[in-house]
């Protein structure tokens, strides 16, 4: 990390965020003969919210897999709190305090709210399984704060009325929150939303960019996001990537970001006279 | 009336009680509130140490005797505790509605001049700050729940429990002060300012007095015996005149146990946690949950649907006679009685069912076996039973197996297992449904009252219950009829006045104390019991000078589960027509076990074979209406199924939800004409505002059918 990157950045609106969390450094990501990702470089920093904004097929979505920790880079490096990221498997990342969302719902749809939320605790539970299956002394105590961290989540989510629903029987909106509180629940550095406004009404967008902010402001947590509701991007992030076809063609505020020509012509067209 | 002097035992304001309890109660069990998916609980010491940290914060910030203090937010102990807080200080509370939308509120906050406002979370300030630049006088802004406050500017916003913090903090310096103005506090200085809903209008700030206040709970807690075992569900708006009276008079009064739910969805699920013994809901609710049981056992299993149909078909004639708990005829605490007779009851109902097998099984085996002719005839004639008891006993022990099968699990269920005292009250119950609460030994009671009387003017007492009385005088109220019909009362909770509005006090109350109900009423031949028909001023005549009582006829209406609200016409007319709308729960679920796909409540309203079940339901009740001599000309000719749910951030119900007649006919002009002119349909666009305040637009063709109406001889019959 260099002296430069680590100063505050003051943020458009007049927030000052930290410093450099994770840096990406040239990456380039291979499928065979596709070139999904080519020689991208940018940075998180601290209690940012970071968007990544691109059409269809952009490759955001495998930006954030490498970002996760779900697909290493076939070149580049990705420098996380200061240290280059060996290859990891998944729940090594999870334990490093990396959390997400996806694109699709990915929940245990005949759990409930509750126990979904509960799982999202399972990097922070330290007895053993002969211990929590007698249920007594230690795992008992465990269980107690676990399920309090899990209620303060609910009560932030504001899903208290679906607390023992199993999540199949919610709807759209509701699972998507559910998922959210999922990933709070691991109380995450860094949190990767993965589209979480898609197929919702205004009403629902409007409330997912409240809880998304609030997460933000309350936890100070570093939030990453991809999605494809142009509005929401502008009003929620603090700074904004722009990919096409794998490459990076706009980084910034997200006024200076909307202004830029390459990123009108990505997403208007342009016409070719 | 005493205008002046103390009330007898010295407890003249609400902080005299607090301090009383805290004496008499001090460990037990003051306010609940679900937080955390935990109940969390004060004692009444608890709760008291609370306020006056409130009150000491709220001295810290400099507020005066006699000013206002809003308070806007759900049930919640802290606002609760807010309003205590500020009468402590000597200033008036003032709770608002939660759900109105700005500019309303913007009203009422001016008119108030309140400098301290109380809000629940950030929605509530959010709004009070869109107010603020055009209100001046607000200058305190405190907030109870933290989220999302962090960015605001926080120069006159404070969080509540930093507030609290200051006080505990001044203590030392402030305690004196604080002891001094709660001295102060008489009979007569005002106890809260309640804003009407306005079914026309603007709303009026009520004033209610401490004597106003402290004596109707007084009243009402010896009327039904209220004691301070009781658990009470805080659920409905906190701006209601109701909800004062339970949750702050009677509470105080008799000392027993406010639970506030977690969120106003859960309600359900906390009812049922806490299950209290006195209950207080709109009819609305009740008709909520019953269309939800109703829904809830089609899709039982056969078994259980068939014991619900005997057992609450038996439950009809019996359930007033053995299912109701015993009334009580003096304030106690019988709690380990109250175990043992449930246990008693309990042991009674499975007794009787393994008792009447067992029996019939080896005595009618030997009656078979010694008489099988005679046996033969005896059973083909009485069915498989032998009655060996007489018909008053065996009811009773059917009643008790049907409480263990039937009754006592669905009372669970609702949460109103434990119920002692139920009122419902606000607009009229259909008698089915309240029977059917009455038949499963709920002692659902019925109460008239007004923001104006402090609520109570005339409730039922235990075993003196019907379906469409509201019940005999509150003790205390006196009562006459005018000549138009209109029901006039004078009480020891008659308001004080309207605030800053002198003119209108005048036009409501008269100098001898009488106050005008607004709704016209008669007492009921033999019981003594009061009946209210319409609004007095709704109850007109109709072109030929006949009766016109649009409320009766839409309450009949609202009394099939199909009918969500129904606004009828006809005064100064040649007959009646109406709107109605479908209730989309009961509806819709119809519409799905009948395989009708529907998008939306506008398109299954407009569905032909919608209208054919409401073209019944109307039919049927010009058929009940025709019965009434009176009345009969209130049948309804023609109507039509509005292609909009009538809404109250659309102006079309007051935030009670009950419907404004005159606003809804000018915003419907068209359709209203279209009724009386004979076409069979009519083309509209409606505005609406949606939850956030934008607005958007609904257009349809609606259909417009003519039902069938009895006994009015036409014309053409009459020539012929």
């Amino acid at each position: 990390m260099t002296m430069a990157s680590a100063e505050p950045y003051v943020t458009e609106d007049g927030r000052t965020i930290g410093g450099v969390v994770m840096e990406l450094k040239n990456i380039t990501l291979r499928f065979g003969g596709v070139v999904a990702i080519k020689d991208i470089s940018f940075d998180i920093r601290e209690g940012e919210i970071r968007a990544i904004i691109g059409p269809n097929g952009a490759g955001k979505s495998s930006m954030l897999n490498v970002i996760s920790g779900f697909y290493t880079p076939t070149e580049g490096e990705v420098w996380f709190e200061g240290k280059p990221r060996p290859k990891m498997r998944p729940y090594q990342v999870a334990q490093q305090g990396i959390a997400r969302t996806f694109q699709n719902i990915a929940l245990f749809s005949g759990m409930s709210t509750l126990d979904n939320i509960m799982t999202g605790r399972i990097t922070r539970m330290r007895t053993g399984l002969f211990s929590q299956a007698l249920w007594m002394g230690k795992a008992e105590r465990e269980e107690t704060e676990h399920r309090a961290a899990v209620e303060k989540i609910i009560d932030f989510l504001e899903i208290q009325h679906i607390r023992k629903t199993p999540v199949g029987r919610l709807p759209y909106g509701l699972q998507k929150r559910v998922e959210l509180g999922r990933a709070l629940a691991a109380e995450p550095r860094l949190l990767l939303l993965d589209e979480p406004m898609a197929g919702m009404n205004v009403e629902e967008k409007e409330d997912m960019s409240r809880f998304i902010l609030d997460v933000n402001d309350e936890f100070g947590t570093t939030i990453v996001l991809i999605e494809h509701d142009m509005g929401v991007v502008m009003d929620l992030s603090d700074r904004v990537v722009v990919m096409d076809y794998g490459k990076k063609i706009g980084d910034g505020p997200p006024t200076e970001v909307r202004n830029n020509k390459e990123v009108i012509d990505a997403y208007l067209g342009v016409s070719h006279d | 009336m005493a205008p002046h002097g103390a009330s007898v035992d010295e407890l003249c304001s609400v902080p005299a009680l607090l301090a009383r309890n805290v004496r008499l109660y001090g460990d037990k069990p003051a306010y609940r509130e679900k937080e955390f998916g935990i109940w969390q609980c004060w004692t009444w010491a608890e709760a008291n140490e609370e306020i006056r940290a409130i009150a000491l914060g709220l001295l810290a910030l400099g507020i005066e005797r006699g000013e206002h203090v809003a308070i806007i937010g759900r049930n919640r102990p802290a606002h609760y505790w807010s309003m205590v807080a500020a009468q402590m200080c000597g200033a008036i509370p003032v709770p608002l509605y939660q759900d109105a939308v700005a500019e309303e509120m913007a009203y009422v906050l001016d008119h108030c001049g309140a400098r301290f406002v109380v809000c629940g979370d950030q929605e509530q300030v959010d709004k009070v700050i869109e107010v603020q630049d055009r209100i001046h006088h607000i200058e305190h802004v405190l907030y109870n729940d933290k989220r999302g406050m962090r960015k605001y500017d926080h120069t006159q916003l404070n969080w509540l429990a930093d507030i609290e913090a200051e006080g505990r903090a001044a203590r030392v310096r402030l305690e004196p002060e604080l002891e001094a103005r709660i001295a102060e506090l008489t009979w007569d200085s005002t106890c809260v300012m309640l804003y009407t809903s306005g079914t026309t209008g603007k709303p009026k700030g009520v004033v209610l007095s401490n004597r106003n206040i402290i004596e109707t709970a007084k009243a009402s807690v010896a009327f039904d015996h209220l004691g301070q075992d009781e658990e009470v569900l805080a659920y409905l708006p906190m701006a209601w005149v109701g909800d004062f009276i339970f949750s702050i008079g009677q509470a105080m009064v008799a000392g027993f146990c406010v639970n506030c739910p977690e969120s106003p969805e859960t309600m359900m699920t906390d009812l049922r946690e806490i299950g209290p013994t006195y209950f207080f809901a709109p009819p609305r609710i009740f008709e909520t949950m019953l269309t939800n049981v109703m829904i809830r056992m089609e899709d039982a299993g056969d078994l259980k649907h068939a014991m619900f149909k005997h057992f609450m078909e038996f439950a009809k004639t019996t359930g007033e006679t053995y299912g109701m708990p015993r009334y009580r005829n003096k304030q106690s605490k019988p709690t380990l009685r109250r175990r043992v007779r449930w246990a008693y009851r309990y042991a009674m109902g499975i007794g009787f069912a393994v008792e009447t097998i067992v029996e019939n099984a080896v005595r009618g085996f030997f009656v078979r076996l010694r008489h099988p002719i005679e046996a033969r005839k005896y059973f083909k004639a009485r069915g498989p039973l032998l009655n060996l008891y007489p018909q008053p006993l065996r009811d009773y022990f059917n009643y008790r197996t049907g409480d263990v099968l039937v009754y006592g699990p669905l009372k669970n269920t609702l949460g109103l297992s434990r119920i002692r005292v139920a009122y419902t009250a606000g607009e009229a119950i259909g008698p089915e449904i309240f029977d059917f609460y009455r038949s499963l030994g709920i002692n659902l009671k019925q109460l008239y009252g007004q923001t104006e009387a402090s609520v109570f003017i005339t409730q039922q007492p235990d075993g003196e219950v019907r379906s469409d009385t509201v019940g005999v005088p509150s003790p205390g109220v006196e009562l006459k009829i005018a000549e138009n019909g209109e029901v006039f009362y004078r009480s020891p909770g008659t308001f004080v006045e309207y605030y800053k509005n002198a003119e209108s006090t005048a036009s409501t109350k008269d100098p001898e104390g009488w106050v005008a109900t607004g709704d016209a009423g008669f007492f009921d031949e033999g019981t003594g019991h009061l009946r209210i028909i319409d609004r007095a001023k709704d109850v007109g005549k109709m072109a030929d000078g006949r009766l016109f009582a649009p409320k009766y006829v839409e309450n009949k209406l609202k009394f099939y589960p199909d009918i969500l609200e129904a606004v009828v016409f006809g005064a100064g007319r040649e007959m009646c027509t109406a709107f109605i709308n479908i209730d989309l729960t009961a509806v819709g679920n119809w519409a799905e076990r009948n395989n009708i796909a529907y998008a939306s409540y506008q398109e299954l309203a407009s569905h032909p074979r919608v209208l054919d079940t409401i073209q019944a339901h109307v039919e049927e009740l010009n058929r009940s209406v025709a019965e009434d001599p009176m009345l009969s000309g209130c049948q309804i000719h023609r109507f039509l199924i509005l292609h909009k749910e009538l809404d109250a951030d659309d102006g079309e119900l007051t935030r009670t939800r009950k419907v404004r007649r005159n606003i809804i006919a000018e915003k419907f002009d068209d359709l209203v004409t279209a009724l009386y002119d004979g076409s069979d349909s009519i083309y509209t666009e409606t505005e609406v505002t949606y939850e956030d305040g934008r607005k958007g637009s609904i257009k349809a063709t609606l259909q417009i059918r003519d039902a069938k109406v009895v006994g009015r001889p036409q014309a053409g019959q009459v020539a012929a």
